[in-house]
């Protein structure tokens, strides 16, 4: 492989290592939520979904990227609302 | 293949992680039948899809999609070098999500299979939801196999087949910002390793020895490409039941190719049973290092491609969506369902693409070439 393609893999390694690192932070020094779970009435509701229907955006996302150069985060993975 | 190739094995490990979602519960239960329907450019690809997912207990969920695409093909690179086709493209996916307290373990296997192509794609993800369900974080892998072949009037040459070998990996962040307003991030870096160019679309060069000035040639791709691709997107709570949303991606890999993409989208609820949709989507890329709409001789590079996917370009999406929920008395262990339909109008103009197809007394001369295109869905999906 590449150098520049081992740049990028480090940079991806680089990032997990980091949120792992956030991971292992909280549960050292748990942090309070900003945000109460009884406030997250709006977070909830469907329309806030980032991928709301998956089976319609993962045709549209292959719609575009069969013509077009560009490819990948395309955003469908997370989209937490930490509303239980 | 004519239509999928390069980009197949990631659309397909999209469609199977596009269904990993909050990593302290798992996806809902829903079973989703979908109409789709693409027309522009010559081409038609219309099929059915399903998805089916299903949690076991409280830590397991398998979910199961099958894909079809019937192809019917008289697109400007077919008239120009072949003649009319039709294909069918069938895809099955297979996943099944693991929930071990906040933590969501993903893993799932894609196939895809077409007359001149075959790809088999696994992916493993893990997601994690941390700082009292307020950020979700994600890793994941994948790795695709490709075998790519050609048709010739319906038989398989098998004197062609060759490979081509992929992989990806994805970090991805979920972040509450407040009680209305969420945050995305996500970065994946891609490479792949073969043959990774289409087989049916050659390259133009200058002829003097030919009436019309120009013929053409094979195509000569790299046998390497890798990329990034990174994303951030935001989503607002308008205080009258709606929603907006801004998604930014950048993307740039060793083809030269240059890519920003800006999506924007307003969601609005009424009457607690509908829900409709408005979205608008540019995109301008530049052309890879080794594209050309006309090359001054044949073999005049070591790499060539005429492949529009590769030109430079800028194209808008306009898209248009409404849903209808509903309560049905009967099955009984049906919660809800969604009657839905989305229109898209997708319009690509292209900046050094040429339509040989309208005859110009100088090669290279001729319009650039435009695509209009209509895709439509139309969708009924069940909870459970």
């Amino acid at each position: 492989m590449s150098k520049m393609r081992w740049r990028s893999i480090a940079s991806v390694l680089l990032l997990g290592g980091l949120l792992a690192g956030g991971l292992l932070l909280a549960g050292c020094s748990p942090i309070e939520p900003w945000v109460k779970p009884y406030e997250r009435e709006h977070l909830a509701d469907p329309i806030m979904s980032f991928d709301r229907n998956p089976i319609s955006s993962g045709y549209l996302d292959h719609v575009f990227e069969v013509r077009e150069g560009a490819r990948g985060a395309t955003g469908s993975v997370g989209g937490g609302c930490g509303c239980n | 293949m004519r239509l999928h190739l390069q980009s197949r094995w990631l659309a397909a490990a999209v469609f199977g992680l596009g269904a990993v979602g909050r990593a302290d519960v798992l996806p809902d239960d829903r079973t989703d039948l979908l109409y789709h329907l693409y027309e522009g450019g010559g081409l038609t690809v219309q099929g059915p899809s399903v998805l089916v997912r299903k949690k076991f207990g409280d830590s397991l969920s398998l979910s199961y999609q099958y894909y079809e695409d019937l192809i019917s093909s008289a697109s400007i690179d077919v008239v120009s070098q072949a003649s009319a086709y039709k294909e069918k493209r069938t895809q099955n996916n297979l996943g099944l999500d693991y929930l071990h307290g906040s933590t969501l373990y993903s893993i799932g296997f894609i196939n895809s299979n077409e007359p001149d192509y075959k790809s088999n794609t696994g992916f493993f993800s893990v997601s994690q939801s941390m700082f009292g369900d307020l950020t979700t974080i994600s890793f994941g892998y994948t790795r695709g196999w490709d075998k790519v072949g050609e048709v010739d009037h319906g038989i398989v040459v098998r004197s062609f087949s060759k490979d081509a070998d992929h992989r990806n990996w994805a970090v991805g962040l979920s972040q509450v910002l407040t009680r209305n307003l969420l945050l995305g991030l996500n970065f994946e870096a891609d490479e792949s390793n073969g043959y990774l160019q289409n087989p049916y679309r050659g390259v133009r060069f200058v002829d003097p020895t030919v009436a019309r000035g120009y013929s053409f040639g094979p195509a000569v791709s790299p046998n390497t490409r890798t990329g990034d691709a990174a994303s951030a997107q935001l989503k607002y709570y308008l205080p009258w039941h709606a929603a907006v949303d801004g998604n930014y991606r950048l993307y740039s890999d060793t083809w030269g190719i240059l890519a920003n993409t800006l999506k924007v989208g307003y969601t609005q609820s009424l009457f607690t049973s509908w829900t409709l949709e408005g979205t608008a989507r540019y995109y301008w890329q530049g052309h890879a290092n080794f594209y050309s709409d006309l090359f001054p001789y044949q073999n005049s590079q070591n790499f060539m491609s005429r492949d529009r996917e590769l030109a430079q370009f800028h194209s808008l999406t306009l898209g248009l969506g409404a849903s209808w929920e509903f309560h049905p008395p009967w099955p009984h262990w049906v919660d809800k369902g969604t009657l839905n339909f989305n229109f898209d109008h997708l319009r690509i103009d292209y900046q050094d693409f040429h339509d040989n197809l309208i005859p110009s007394a100088i090669p290279g001369d001729e319009p650039l070439y435009t695509l209009d295109a209509n895709v439509m869905q139309f969708f009924i999906s069940f909870w459970y």
